[in-house]
């Protein structure tokens, strides 16, 4: 075992043992937390498909888990109040089910993926950074504006979804259905990693000519990995709208674009766990700084500028020592 | 009288109240989410600061604890979490932002809190969605709109145009102006939230046939549009609700609000017993003067502290009467609750002046007598 | 629509291109030499609206406001750009977004720990207040013709500096051969500083500007930084025409976005429905726009092939 296998599996490790111990001690909040930090590494993971393996650096996938929450959020409103989505010219109907509104929004997120990847791809570097953050802007403004659903309000759902056999409403179930699915995401992840796709999207990412010479297209790769990586990044959406029991456009907000990423680089680039340390590290800061008074921010600022200037390897870099060294 | 005597005599005038602080022994743990960081932070700020200050006055009869909600809904929902999860708290206050209440609210109550909303007044709570432990101690989203169309008729405006930013709380406003105003609606733009620069509406209402400018624009963006109205030229008289016009942000509009009439259900200089101690309370605490986030945070403790006069926080029937019940001197003078528990209260109308160097509102009028909202029909608790 | 207001709907459309490209020269100077993007470009922004405001409100004179948002802009600059943006020259966009949001999480919070909660005060000067009458009968604020007067003169003098001067020859150079300038002795970290605060005052001017037509606040820079990106992107990265055409383009869709797009829905459909769905969709025009130009040409218009 190699020494990153090892921090990875401490992390996870240490992922499941918080709400273990939470839950021993009656803390129902920090079970929360953790049922949190899964998701938005779950987001991560997603993100890390095409920044990572792929080296696309979007700035626009909260449109993807924005989607993913709007399609939970859609969905169980409608089930709500028994009223069908569409009558024609087939039947579709609201539905209180995880499993459903999981598909429905890996699908959906999926094929904006498709979309706003075919176009995006076609530029690259900064052009890529800046069209993703448009198509991010864009859903972001026809969300509030769109009326159907809430607006700038949002949706509140009040009773979370179901899971066959499980109590959702119970903090540690939920958590054990959010940490089942970060831990299927990382293993799709790692051996899609090791596949011929990977090794091939990873060769387009240090030289795009090179894979061209073989008879590979880096559009397809990529566009490909762009829709892997939406698709999963939707998936997280509709978990934390199911965490929050509501939905709104700040899903969609460039910031929260920038936060997904930002769990990236607190973890370490181009590594596998690396958004679930850097998800974790968040939302400890998170909790510990804003209790701290009203400018923490300037902590928050301060602590990530420092990770990007002098450990550039992030939090698993600086367990497991030197990853990769192309990165 | 200095601040520091001052402190001492407001310390004293609280000794009664404090010795009835240990006949009903046990305070009331109170979990408040606001917005302290980022771009609605002088909102928040206010509203916690009015809310400590009558707490303080109070002896320190309520178990605060204050979040910052960063005006993020999933922050407020982890925050309302945590304070239900793991504070145990009794009573949740504190936010500021439609679009965060509608996230926490729901929720907060159907786990057995009593929630007291110090200014977010959403629509979906008064009515279909209400609850009989929510309270709504500021207004009804729709209120200080629909008194500003009332205003109108009484100044005799027979044709308005009128503006909001494209959200939810801006189709309200734009349907509670219309819901009292008579004349004709010459002319209806939505425009971007948080649009900075409003030179092509102002052309347009230039080129319109409009006696009488209506706008809902909170924040800097109200700041801009007045701004560059002013800078226009155009002399159409304007009439907006208090979020452009208040204590918080009137020093940064500067020249360009004087005159201007707001509806409001407060103002500093509202003639009562309880206003003149806040007024001159709060400017000793802070050294500012209060706002309209500042009376309604301020308001929000006293009601809760005067529920705990009558009955204990364990025993929620009596509680919640007790809190019905609204006994507490309001710096807005006469004030009770609806059947839906949102305020019947006077709106006045005010104007923009000029006091030394500071800018402020000076009261005209009342506009809307004991005025309550049009969803308490639809309300069944 | 009659003239005269399509006129002025023209020149609103003008003076929010060249506010614009204010912001924009700036960032795309410095992306075009030294390969940086630079999302703190916003709170450079902001620095100098807030150094207007307190220089104002000192002394009372707008002009003494104007030079200290150039000095604040300026300065802030050097300081950040000798701090924190030289280690980041080398690096990849990814460190250079992530490092630049984290020094907008610094300055955002630490102008609030400074100033305050609560918008600043900042008006425009007796001597430019009010609106003048054009030809045409069209009665136009003074201080909207500035701006664009302004931003005219600016975009002159960046054109000169660099196609007529030592220092634009060099920062040419540096867009076109990095090792190439620094063997021909020029120093390039002190080149790449002037660089970074020119753009820097830029932008504190364009804030003072602005800001006394709208608000002075915390959180004011990110909308506009966000603009002035879709604005280099449109334009090409490092082009300064490409700035000033995209600047025109992205202000002249947006304010007659704002306008056309209600009213033409209102042939349609009823007038708060038209009212609505129009300023939604006017609300995504420019970003609609910017995918349309990179889908066509996906290095903007004046952008070198990639």
């Amino acid at each position: 075992m190699s020494r990153e296998a090892f921090v990875n599996a401490a992390i996870l490790l240490a992922l499941l043992a918080v709400p273990l111990w939470a839950l021993a001690n009656d803390e129902p909040f920090t079970i929360t937390l953790a049922t949190r930090a899964a998701i938005l590494a779950l987001a991560g993971v997603g993100l890390n498909v095409a920044l990572g393996l792929g080296g696309l650096v979007s700035l626009g996938h909260a449109v993807f888990f924005g989607i993913g929450g709007y399609a939970m959020g859609v969905l169980a409103s409608h089930a709500q109040s028994y009223d069908p989505i569409m009558e024609a010219p087939f039947l579709i109907e609201g539905t209180k089910s995880m499993p459903i509104i999981w598909i429905a929004a890996l699908v959906t997120s999926a094929i904006a993926a498709l979309g706003i990847g075919a176009l995006s791809l076609r530029t690259s570097g900064v052009y890529f950074i800046m069209i993703t953050l448009a198509f991010g802007q864009m859903a972001y403004y026809f969300a509030i504006g769109w009326p159907a659903y809430g607006g700038e309000d949002g949706l509140s759902i009040y009773v979370r979804n179901g899971f066959p056999g499980l109590n959702t409403l119970d903090p540690i179930q939920f958590f054990a259905i959010a940490y089942t699915l970060l831990l299927l995401a990382l293993l799709l992840v790692w051996r899609l990693s090791k596949s011929p796709f990977g090794l091939a999207l990873n060769a387009a990412r240090q030289s795009a000519a090179r894979v061209e010479t073989a008879g590979i297209r880096p559009y397809t790769l990529r566009l490909t990995a762009f829709v892997i990586s939406g698709a999963l990044t939707g998936l997280a959406g509709a978990l934390f709208a199911d965490l929050n029991r509501f939905v709104s456009p700040s899903m969609l907000s460039w910031q929260t674009s920038g936060e997904i990423m930002v769990f990236i680089i607190l973890g370490g680039v181009g590594r596998l766990c690396a958004p679930v340390a850097g998800a974790g590290m968040f939302v400890l800061l998170e909790h510990w700084l804003g209790g701290t008074g009203e400018f923490w921010h300037i902590w928050l600022g301060a602590i990530l500028l420092f990770v990007v200037l002098f450990a550039r390897g992030g939090l698993i870099g600086a367990l497991a020592g030197r990853g990769r060294t192309d990165g | 009288m200095t601040p520091r005597t001052f402190i001492l005599a407001a310390a004293m005038a609280a000794l009664p109240s404090l010795a009835l602080a240990d006949a009903h022994a046990g305070k009331v743990k109170v979990g408040m989410i606001t917005t302290l960081s980022g771009g609605g932070a002088g909102l928040g700020i206010d509203v916690r600061d009015g809310f400590l200050l009558a707490n303080k006055e109070s002896g320190d009869r309520l178990d605060v604890v204050v979040e910052d909600d960063q005006r993020k809904p999933d922050i407020a929902v982890q925050l309302a979490d945590k304070m239900i999860q793991s504070e145990k708290v009794d009573v949740m206050t504190g936010i500021i932002f439609s679009n965060l209440a509608m996230a926490v609210v729901p929720a907060a109550v159907a786990q057995g809190k009593f929630y007291l909303s110090p200014n977010a007044g959403p629509s979906a709570l008064a009515g279909k969605g209400c609850h009989e432990d929510y309270f709504n101690v500021a207004w009804q989203n729709d209120n200080l709109h629909e008194a500003a169309g009332a205003y109108a008729n009484k100044a005799g405006y027979r044709k308005s145009f009128i503006l909001a930013p494209n959200y939810p709380a801006g189709k309200d406003a734009l349907t509670g102006y219309k819901r009292e105003f008579a004349g004709d609606v010459e002319g209806e733009v939505f425009t971007k939230l948080g649009q900075k620069d409003y030179a092509a509406e102002i052309a347009q209402i230039r080129a319109s046939k409009a006696d009488s400018v209506f706008f809902f624009l909170p924040g800097g963006m109200g700041i801009s549009f007045l701004k560059q109205y002013a800078d226009s030229g155009v002399d159409i008289p304007v009439i907006g609700p208090a979020f452009s016009f208040d204590q918080s942000i009137l020093q940064a509009v500067g020249e360009a609000a004087l005159g201007v009439r707001n509806t409001s259900q407060w103002n500093k200089d509202l003639d009562n017993a309880a206003n003149a101690a806040f007024v001159e309370a709060f400017q000793a605490e802070y050294d500012r003067l209060p706002s309209l986030y500042a009376s309604q945070g301020y308001d929000t403790a006293r009601l809760l502290i005067s529920a705990m006069d009558a009955a204990d926080v364990g025993d929620r029937d009596a509680f919640r009467a007790a809190l019905e019940a609204a006994k507490f001197d309001s710096v807005r003078g006469d004030f009770a609750f609806g059947p839906n528990h949102h305020p019947v209260q006077n709106i006045y109308v005010r104007e923009v002046v000029k006091e030394g160097d500071v800018f402020t509102n000076k009261l005209i009028d009342v506009v809307l007598k004991d005025h309550a909202d049009v969803y308490a029909a639809d309300c069944k608790m | 629509m009659p003239t005269a207001l399509l006129v002025e709907q023209l020149l609103n459309g003008l003076q929010a291109g060249m506010t614009l490209f204010l912001m924009a020269a700036g960032l795309t100077l410095v992306f075009g030499v030294m390969g940086l993007i630079n999302l703190a470009h916003g709170s450079l922004y902001m620095v100098g609206a807030f150094a207007a405001a307190a220089v104002a409100a000192a002394t009372g004179s707008f002009l003494l406001a104007l030079a200290a948002a150039l000095a604040a802009g300026a300065i802030a600059g050097v300081v950040v750009e000798m701090v924190v943006i030289r280690r980041l020259y080398d690096r990849d966009h990814l460190d250079q977004v992530l490092a630049t949001f984290a020094l907008i999480l610094i300055f955002s919070e630490g102008t609030r720990w400074v100033f305050g909660s609560f918008p600043l005060q900042l008006d425009i000067p007796a001597w430019l207040a009010g609106p003048i009458t054009l030809p045409g009968g069209i009665p136009y604020p003074l201080y909207r013709l500035t701006i664009i007067g302004i931003g005219l003169a600016v975009a002159i003098a960046l054109w000169l500096l660099i196609e007529r001067t030592r220092t634009g020859i060099r920062i040419r150079a540096g867009e076109n051969d990095r090792e190439m300038i620094s063997a021909l002795g020029v120093d390039i970290s002190r080149l790449y500083t002037l660089v970074f605060a020119l753009g820097a005052a830029l932008a504190g001017l364009a804030g003072a500007l602005v800001g006394a037509i709208q608000s002075v606040q915390v959180g004011m820079g990110e909308p506009v930084l966000i603009l002035a990106f879709v604005v280099i992107v449109i334009g090409g990265i490092g082009s300064i025409r490409g700035a000033l055409i995209g600047a025109l383009l992205v202000g002249m869709t947006d304010t007659m976005g704002r306008i056309l797009l209600p009213s033409l829905l209102a042939t349609i459909t009823d007038a708060s429905m038209a009212a609505s769905v129009g300023a939604s969709l006017a609300s995504m025009s420019v970003y609609i726009l910017m995918a349309v130009v990179l889908v066509w040409r996906p290095s903007g218009l004046f952008g070198a092939a990639t």
